[in-house]
């Protein structure tokens, strides 16, 4: 199998083996973890070393056992939590453009509503007022991540809905339902599918900040902001608040370079780069 | 038998900060079944708004639209009035006029299913329009302008219209393809008894196959006839000059003559007679009045 040519370069291949070795950990992490993640019989705060190779922290947890149990809950949630700001805001997007007048209107005031707060903010407000919970760090996530999504999909649809063939469907007597379903839809997906990879990146950043902020991942759950965030309170010990943040940063880098290869790859007039870039 | 009746159209743009653009100012026209009309004018005469708001998709500011005893009424966001599907276009811009992302087998069977028609394959469509059957399993991009094009007519031809419109639906195609596809249009629409109005500004393949030509000029129709009538004794100005700017490829060295000036502002239309501006044989009742007879709106071929 080769793959296209789009997706041989550099970025695209380290994104996409990152992005597969963090998924094959996620999965296999009962097989792959040294330690009971929350088994507290190692010794306290040990450097990295043989048999706990990330150190341990201030309960004499295995990091390396934390840190791949970690994996199973970031990065569901975070795709999980991508996935439903898609359809939501996507939907809306796609009605407001669609429908235009007074839907437009409504949906889009909601989201410039959302747009004025910075994000963090509102998501700690949204997770404050709902309690502390991951379940509840997702849907105050949702509540920010969504607009960017009615957005864009509303300017797609907006570009796509007095097309040719949009009206040619209306004449034979679409309804404005299988209209935007069969016509408009399938013709908006690509930048949406783009901004959603790229968004894997910030959806997680997000997430993990609520729980280092102690709105999200109650203790003992290794997630990792709240790893992070426990690491903060021994500084001397660098391990306990390292690991966990670079499993942060590998999948935040592995899924932006993942959407600018799907973005370059999506867009023809990049065609030409791509080919004198391609190994 | 009068199909289509348009009486006294008139279709306004409105812009946000721009002065209001009539596009169509009081136009009517008749299409029977069966009868090839061919509507003709330059670009920004109002053609394409006039064909807009015979399929609905341009509201009309008054004047009414008539189809087959049914009032034409805006395609707003609800489905598509019936009695109204009997009328289908077929677009300029074969490259926009058909879903990239679906087989034009689906979207011939699109038609069919306005229709109600569950006999016809959409493969059979596809060879009353000249392209094989096994087409149908492929998608737009695979196809050039004109195969587009015979695909659009077999989806708007699936529908059963008895009003088929062609809105400049040979501009966009190479020369050795426009003849060809206005022909097809022309025989598609009169084998099965449906009424053809179409658009263009190449007045020499509307020749072929219109059997009246109806001028348009700024959003008005100035000149109405049986095609050979108007080709062999335009009587509108505007008509002579449009007939003039036709290449004779006769090997007489003549050049088409050039009709001065350019087509007004439709948002500031002249005074009097739209036309007085460029009309080589302008008089005063021509600044002043604007003739609203017809079928040769010009002050020298006022009825009696």
């Amino acid at each position: 199998m080769k793959l296209p040519q789009a997706w041989r370069q550099p970025l695209a291949i380290v994104g996409g083996v990152i992005a597969l070795a963090w998924i094959v950990i996620a999965l296999a992490a009962p097989l792959l973890a040294p330690h009971d993640p929350l088994a507290q019989d190692l010794p306290r705060l040990a450097s990295p070393g043989p048999g706990h190779w990330f150190g341990t922290d201030q309960l004499g947890r295995d990091i390396l056992s934390r840190v791949m149990y970690g994996a199973r809950l970031s990065i569901p949630l975070t795709l999980l939590l991508v996935v439903l700001s898609v359809l939501i805001g996507g939907l809306l997007g796609a009605c407001a453009g669609y429908f235009g007048k007074w839907v437009d209107e409504t949906i889009m005031r909601f989201a410039d509503l959302v747009f004025a707060f910075p994000t963090i903010i509102l998501a700690m407000v949204v997770a404050a007022a709902l309690g502390a919970s991951l379940t509840n760090a997702v849907l105050a996530v949702l509540v920010v991540a969504w607009p960017a999504y009615a957005r864009v999909t509303r300017g797609l649809v907006l570009g796509v809905r007095e097309r040719e063939f949009v009206v040619s469907g209306r004449l034979l007597g679409f309804s404005a339902w299988r209209s935007l379903r069969v016509d408009v839809l399938p013709n908006v997906t690509g930048p949406i599918l783009v901004l959603a990879t790229l968004d894997i990146g910030t959806a997680l950043l997000l997430l993990s900040g609520l729980s280092f902020l102690g709105l999200g991942a109650k203790p003992p759950s290794p997630e990792w902001g709240a790893m992070v965030a426990s690491g903060v309170e021994v500084f001397d010990s660098w391990w306990v608040a390292t690991f966990p943040g670079l499993a942060i940063l590998t999948v935040v880098l592995a899924f932006n370079f993942l959407g600018d290869t799907l973005r370059d790859a999506l867009d023809p007039r990049t065609a030409r780069a791509i080919k004198e870039r391609a190994l | 038998m009068t199909l289509l009746t348009v009486d006294d159209l008139v279709v306004e743009h409105r812009t946000p900060g721009r002065p209001l653009v009539r596009a169509v100012a009081g136009a009517s026209l008749t299409v029977a079944a069966g009868e090839v009309v061919g509507l003709v004018g330059e670009s920004g005469c109002g053609k394409s708004t006039l064909a807009r708001a015979v399929c609905g998709l341009n509201p009309a500011a008054s004047g009414t639209i008539t189809f087959d005893g049914h009032p034409v009424t805006p395609l707003g966001l609800r489905r598509r009035n019936r009695a109204l599907a009997g009328i289908q276009m077929v677009f300029q811009d074969p490259y926009a006029s058909l879903n990239p992302r679906r087989r034009v087998g689906a979207q011939i069977a699109d038609g069919l299913r306005t229709a109600g028609d569950t006999v016809t394959a959409p493969a059979d469509l596809l060879e009353r329009v000249g392209l094989p059957r096994d087409f149908a399993g492929r998608h737009p991009h695979e196809f050039s302008g004109g195969q587009r094009q015979r695909i659009a007519i077999a989806r708007a031809l699936a529908a059963r219209p008895t009003m088929l419109i062609g809105d400049e639906p040979i501009s966009a195609l190479d020369a050795s393809a426009q003849a060809q596809v206005a022909r097809l249009m022309r025989d598609l629409a009169v084998e099965s008894g449906a009424g053809l109005l179409f658009i263009s500004h190449d007045l020499s393949v509307v020749r072929l196959i219109a059997d009246r030509i109806a001028v348009m000029y700024l959003g008005k129709i100035v000149e109405v006839g049986r095609t050979a009538e108007v080709w062999a004794d335009p009587r509108h100005p505007y008509t002579r000059a449009l007939l003039g700017a036709i290449p004779a490829p006769d090997g007489a060295g003549v050049l088409p003559a050039e009709l001065s000036g350019d087509v007004p502002d439709p948002a500031d239309p002249p005074s009097g007679c739209r036309f007085h501006p460029r009309c080589p044989v302008a008089m005063d009742v021509c600044r002043e009045r604007e003739p609203t007879f017809g079928p040769v709106a010009c002050w020298l071929h006022e009825p009696a």
